[in-house]
């Protein structure tokens, strides 16, 4: 009764709900536009424009960017062999210190999501977390006093005869590993919390040995964990150039080129070219991880 | 399956805009941009303004971080709030890092005076971005000491675009405790810098090729060297060569003076280019170093106050040019800063006495050995017509590939 009462005030509203509950695509559409808008306009929007800026010139004197056609930046990029050996270490950076997260990660999940007590584990979360609070900048640059001369590696190695390596190529991947861990532990904390202890019970009853269940039920299952983790720390060690800054000693990477680009040269286009290359490594990575059959378990 | 439908799309489309503007490109010059500054050094026509108003009762101030300090970031140092109360011009500050930066930012029209060093005041003159400036309208203009006045850097033809504001040169510091004998040459950091593996430190900046070459051009007169700051190619490579065997022995090349006092400190470097400012800061925090001005001469930076072309208060800019080249404030700027005021009344002023001794500032001796920062462009800046010498683009690439 009341509902018909009701329908003269309310047709339009009820109208407008009968007809999404009715059509599931209007109400897709209805979910989707937003962020669709932002995902096509702010990002791939963002994106196209680097694009093509990369495809322009600058007049070097004026610095004012010259709206014709060339594709001398991408040349450039691709064939310079700087850019190649600049590319070619920063992948390769990336690369180690998304292995060492990984190896040092696993056993520091594992811990906490199946051996901790659940009284310890929000406190082992809050302790992974808690550099996270504190500025990346702080935390380049204590490394960088550590690093130093003098420095606390200087003073640790002195009784062996070691030294600091100095800031360079090593001080860089210490860094960035200790930068992104927390990044590398939460996805394989979160995806060995997930792995049902059953399966686990159920391989040591059927006779296997830790080390078995470790790599025959724990490594499979948690491996598209690994794979969440190592996105994270290899984009973010990718696309890197202040903890280069500080501690890379004379050692650039590709942020650093595309910072000095913009920032000293004010050629706009050729950082836009530098900046592609990232851009290209991650599909590429991105693809290898799905063919790997990673990205369906994410 | 889905997600690698989308990844070949997003490909692919990718592969598509690059064939596209490949094609685009056909009719495109593959040559590169026209030489810039083709048409040769002559700057636009721009009037001067002939005589001053009143006040618009506001300016806007693009200046090097220190220059235009209002309180902000110490309340003791602030010369822009005395101005606003003398002058009515309610002052608006913007500060830049780079003479990149100050260029671009001077584009944009929003700004009535600017702080340019030698590398960026010809790009602005060219690029009609200043206007002269009629130095009878500045009444502290005499007072700014003579070798100052109508340089390369700040002056066209004798017309002055703008006024002095001070200088400083680039110097060789070093660790007293590290290096001995003290080095009186630059070959400290460059032939001889194997003697400190992987303790000598670099300004990080294209510029600083210009360092290699005032090198050269006294170790190696048949390159044929006569201005660090016009190489041709032929002189570039030799400058980028030297660079590149200096960098087997750098510890970290620097920008922010902060992180060499700090280098030069803990001793991760011991020798390497600075400024007066940074060994007053390193011998403040009880580091061991000491500075020189090697045989040679050396780089370094003259600033100069420029006026907007579209300036949109002329009256309010003058009387910031006049306020700040005026004894009180040019020693206030040159003691916050660390350099030496382009004022000689400034001298009597500072609380340091012997601030001026320290800079040099009227010591035109001194400051003749200095080869201030100026923009390299493609026609030689000392007088070559048969060449083309390298342009600034040509030096940041060079940077780029000497750093690897």
């Amino acid at each position: 009764m009341t509902g018909n009462v009701a329908l003269p005030r309310d047709g339009l509203r009820r109208r407008l709900s009968a007809r999404l509950t009715r059509s599931p695509r209007s109400r897709l559409a209805l979910l989707l536009t937003a962020p669709l808008l932002w995902l096509g306009l702010a990002y791939l929007g963002a994106l196209a424009a680097l694009l093509v800026t990369a495809l322009w010139t600058t007049n070097t004197f004026t610095g004012e960017i010259e709206r014709v056609w060339t594709l001398d930046n991408l040349r450039i990029v691709v064939t310079d062999s700087v850019y190649r050996s600049v590319t070619l270490r920063t992948v390769g950076v990336a690369a180690l210190v998304t292995v060492i997260d990984a190896v040092l990660a696993a056993p520091v999940a594992f811990f906490m999501a199946k051996v901790a007590s659940p009284r310890w584990q929000p406190l082992l979360v809050a302790a992974i977390l808690l550099p996270l609070w504190a500025s990346y900048l702080v935390k380049a640059y204590a490394w960088r006093s550590m690093f130093g001369g003098g420095g606390l590696i200087d003073w640790a190695g002195a009784p062996f005869g070691i030294g600091s390596p100095g800031y360079g190529l090593t001080a860089t991947v210490c860094t960035l590993a200790y930068l992104w861990f927390p990044y590398m532990v939460l996805p394989i904390f979160a995806g060995l919390e997930r792995l049902p202890d059953s399966l686990l019970e159920a391989s040591g009853d059927l006779g296997a040995r830790p080390g078995r269940t470790l790599r025959t039920v724990v490594l499979p299952l948690a491996f598209p964990a690994v794979v969440a983790g190592s996105i994270f720390t290899f984009s973010l060690s990718l696309g890197d150039y202040v903890a280069v800054e500080i501690v890379g000693g004379t050692s650039q990477f590709l942020g650093n080129l595309v910072y000095d680009n913009i920032g000293a040269a004010n050629n706009q286009p050729l950082a836009a070219a530098v900046g592609l290359v990232p851009v290209v490594v991650m599909i590429v990575y991105l693809f290898l991880a799905r063919r790997a059959g990673a990205l369906e378990n994410l | 399956m889905r997600h690698e439908r989308f990844l070949i799309r997003g490909t692919a489309l990718i592969a598509v805009t690059l064939l596209a503007a490949a094609c685009g490109t056909s009719s495109g010059d593959s040559d590169g941009a026209p030489a810039p500054g083709a048409s040769g050094f002559t700057p636009p026509k721009i009037p001067q303004l002939q005589q001053l108003g009143a006040g618009e009762g506001a300016v806007s101030i693009l200046a090097w971080p220190g220059y235009a300090e209002n309180g902000g970031n110490d309340p003791q140092v602030d010369w822009v709030t005395p101005f606003e109360k003398q002058t009515g011009c309610k002052a608006t500050v913007k500060t830049f890092g780079t003479s990149d930066e100050a260029v671009t930012l001077m584009k944009t029209g929003d700004y009535d005076v600017v702080s340019a060093s030698g590398d960026a005041s010809l790009r602005l003159i060219a690029g009609g971005d200043v206007a002269p400036v009629n130095t009878a309208l500045v009444p502290n203009y005499p007072d700014v000491i003579d070798f100052l006045k109508d340089k390369a850097w700040n002056s066209v033809g004798g017309q002055m675009y703008g006024v002095p504001h001070g200088w400083g040169a680039n110097l060789l510091m070093y660790r007293t405790d590290k290096v001995n004998p003290a080095p009186t040459s630059w070959s400290a950091v460059f032939t001889d810098a194997g003697k400190y593996p992987g303790k000598v430190t670099a300004y990080d900046s294209p510029i600083y090729i210009a360092d290699a070459a005032l090198f050269l051009m006294n170790t190696k007169p048949e390159l044929g060297i006569k201005n660090p700051y016009a190489l041709d190619t032929k002189q570039l490579a030799a400058a980028v060569e030297l660079l590149k065997a200096q960098k087997a022995n750098v510890s970290e090349y620097w920008s922010d003076y902060l992180k060499e006092v700090q280098s030069f400190k803990s001793g991760n470097s011991v020798i390497g280019t600075t400024w007066q400012v940074i060994v007053n800061t390193a011998v403040a925090e009880k580091a061991p170093v000491k500075a020189v001005l090697p045989d040679e001469g050396s780089t370094g930076w003259s600033d100069t106050w420029m006026v907007a072309a579209a300036s949109k208060h002329p009256n309010c800019a003058y009387q910031w040019l006049n306020w700040i080249i005026s004894p009180t404030a040019n020693a206030q700027v040159a003691e916050y800063f660390g350099e030496a005021p382009a004022n000689k009344k400034a001298c009597d002023l500072t609380t340091d006495k012997s601030h001026c001794d320290t800079y040099h500032a009227d010591d035109a001796a001194y400051a003749e050995k200095v080869w201030y920062w100026s923009t390299p462009i493609p026609q030689c800046l000392d007088g070559r017509t048969d060449v083309q010498c390298t342009d600034y683009a040509a030096w940041t690439r060079a940077w780029t590939e000497i750093k690897g």
